[in-house]
């Protein structure tokens, strides 16, 4: 009787989990293998695959705009990810203070990150256009000259830098369900001790919301290596290669190059980069994260 | 834990203070209005752009209200042959209309199991589904599209859609969390009843899913209406396109001059979904982006 149980439950169980387990075989595990073995061959779809061992590395390793889509994806991702994340905890905080207009300034704040995409690609290249757009009118005020912000090498990613401070809303939102999450006798506690503002937020709020914190960083890290709409949409990658980002490169090589050996190398070295991220953030998060219940993961 | 015992205790009644905002809550108000002025002020120069004339929207200093309304750019999006925009709206409505149910409906099946199921290997296929949540689609994307192209897919909206079916790591893992909560008793009455599996997964569990699986369905909606990626490798005629391609086509395109006014008409139109979504369902929404992060 209890062994026909167990199988009723067994047949269900894969019964239930049948369509993920076929999409995880065919549209999973088969890409991530096909894309290793790919990129140790010279494929353009035309031609059989040919065997060519580690060339595709070597050739990658000398390879000009491989570097240079490593330092543009770095670049954008080491200077945006932080300060958004910054920017919007900064901005939770302060609404979450009991100001005036509160659920104005949070709907005003977040509005713009419905603007997405390529809506929202479109909409800072009119805001950077040197001649009539928004933000040089701006700085005009200030009486600083016309910048061409998208056409010169040295501006291009601080421009796309900038308008992704643009899209802070979401995070603020994020941040603001952590820090309502935090326990008011425990800020009060804090208070009666004598502690000041920061040493509340250091000792008190901020352990409480580093789960979100560490949540969002990951997150912003390995979309940041993805930026792709950007530079297809704006930049092309230029000018002179500036805004030449890590997947745009992967674009090119496969799709409009053919090469998909070569762009599968590319590909694989994208995993293995997201997998170390992933794993070097969790690991050194235990040092300041902290989970309800006191148990670190 | 003790000093709010102690505050409880606390019997003087506080002299009632007058609401005064200290210098410092003045000054986060201040920047407040600021930051808002300026998140705000893209949006306004995209709305007065999209109502202006072509010769109006170079002018410099901009124009902060457009002299005269140009209406007929919202129009000529529909009308104008060279942009097909009506047909790509279309597109983008199905794919991502699609996408949602064909989520939805596998990854509810998905996450049921593994909330109700515990046998052989059922944990360890659970940290298989946890581990692919952080796999970037570029890594896997040369050989899906060769998989699709082969099986001849290729410049159709169906490998945008078929993937969903077969449902998605993250929202999987959402929706096990939410089914696990579900306690045990609900499905005993059924079971002996002689449902089937189906049965209590269809008739008791997901009726009373209905605000996860809102939640889910619009991340899930948001997500496929941004996507570029997939549809800039797969779609090829401009009759196919979904909006975001379309919109980065259109700048790219015949005109001499990029027609800013239509573009950010264009971008107005491709975000109202996404706004309507925002009125209609705010707290879900919210819920949505605070679970996924999605930006």
């Amino acid at each position: 009787m209890r062994r026909k149980r167990m199988n009723r439950e067994t047949k269900a169980f894969y019964w239930f989990i049948s369509p993920w387990l076929v999409g995880f075989v065919v549209l999973a595990l088969f890409p991530i293998l096909a894309s290793l073995y790919y990129s140790f061959t010279e494929y353009d779809v035309v031609h059989a695959p040919v065997w060519i061992g580690l060339d595709n590395f070597r050739e990658l390793f000398h390879d000009e705009q491989f570097w240079n889509s490593i330092r543009a994806t770095l670049k954008y991702t080491l200077i945006s990810v932080p300060l958004t994340l910054l920017l919007s905890l900064a901005f939770a905080m302060l609404i979450n203070q009991k100001v005036p207009f509160q659920s104005f300034f949070r709907t005003a704040i977040y509005f713009p990150s419905m603007i997405s995409g390529v809506a929202m690609s479109l909409l800072w290249f009119w805001v950077f256009n040197p001649q009539a757009g928004l933000f040089n009118y701006v700085l005009s005020w200030f009486g600083v000259d016309p910048i061409p912000w998208l056409l010169d090498a040295r501006y291009a990613i601080w421009a796309l830098i900038i308008m992704s401070f643009w899209g802070m809303g979401a995070g603020m939102l994020i941040f603001l369900a952590g820090l309502q999450g935090v326990p008011q006798h425990l800020l009060e506690a804090a208070k009666l001790d004598g502690a000041g503002r920061w040493k509340t937020f250091r000792n008190v709020t901020f352990p409480m919301i580093s789960p979100v914190f560490l949540f969002q960083l990951i997150i912003g890290i390995i979309d940041s290596f993805q930026v792709f709409t950007q530079a297809y949409t704006i930049t092309q990658g230029g000018p002179s290669y500036s805004t030449w980002f890590y997947v745009y490169n992967i674009y090119i090589n496969a799709f409009k190059n053919f090469r998909y050996g070569y762009a599968s190398a590319m590909a694989w070295i994208l995993l293995i980069a997201v997998m170390i991220i992933t794993y070097i953030i969790m690991k050194t998060s235990n040092r300041y994260v902290y989970y309800e219940g006191g148990q670190s993961r | 834990m003790n000093a709010t015992a102690i505050a409880d205790k606390e019997p003087a009644p506080m002299p009632r203070k007058r609401r005064r905002l200290s210098w410092g809550a003045l000054l986060g108000f201040a920047l407040l209005l600021v930051v808002t002025v300026a998140m705000l002020s893209p949006l306004w120069f995209m709305v007065s752009t999209s109502l202006k004339t072509t010769k109006e929207m170079l002018a410099f200093p901009p124009t902060f209200i457009p002299e005269t309304f140009a209406w007929s750019n919202f129009a000529e999006l529909f009308t104008n042959s060279d942009i097909k925009f009506g047909q790509q709206y279309g597109n983008s409505l199905i794919v991502a209309v699609s996408s949602v149910i064909g989520t939805v409906l596998s990854s509810s099946l998905v996450a049921f199991g593994f909330a109700r199921y515990r046998t052989r290997g059922s944990g360890l296929l659970f940290m298989l589904v946890l581990s692919t949540m952080m796999l970037p689609y570029p890594a896997i994307m040369i050989p899906q599209f060769l998989l699709f192209t082969k099986i001849g897919l290729h410049d159709s909206l169906l490998p945008l859609i078929l993937p969903n079916f077969f449902g998605s790591a993250y929202i999987i893992f959402l929706l096990k969390q939410f089914f696990s909560t579900l306690p045990n008793e609900l499905y005993d009455a059924g079971r002996i009843d002689g449902s089937s599996e189906f049965r209590l997964f269809w008739n008791i569990t997901l009726p009373l899913a209905g605000p996860a699986l809102a939640t889910v369905s619009i991340f899930t909606f948001i997500w496929s209406w941004n996507d570029l990626l997939a549809p800039v490798l797969y779609l090829d005629s401009q009759e196919n396109f979904t909006l975001p391609i379309g919109m980065a086509a259109m700048m790219s395109s015949k005109f001499r001059l990029a027609p800013w006014n239509l573009l950010m008409a264009a971008a107005i139109l491709s975000s109202l979904p996404i706004i309507a979504l925002f009125a209609v369902a705010q707290r879900r929404f919210v819920e949505g982006i605070v679970l996924t992060g999605i930006k």
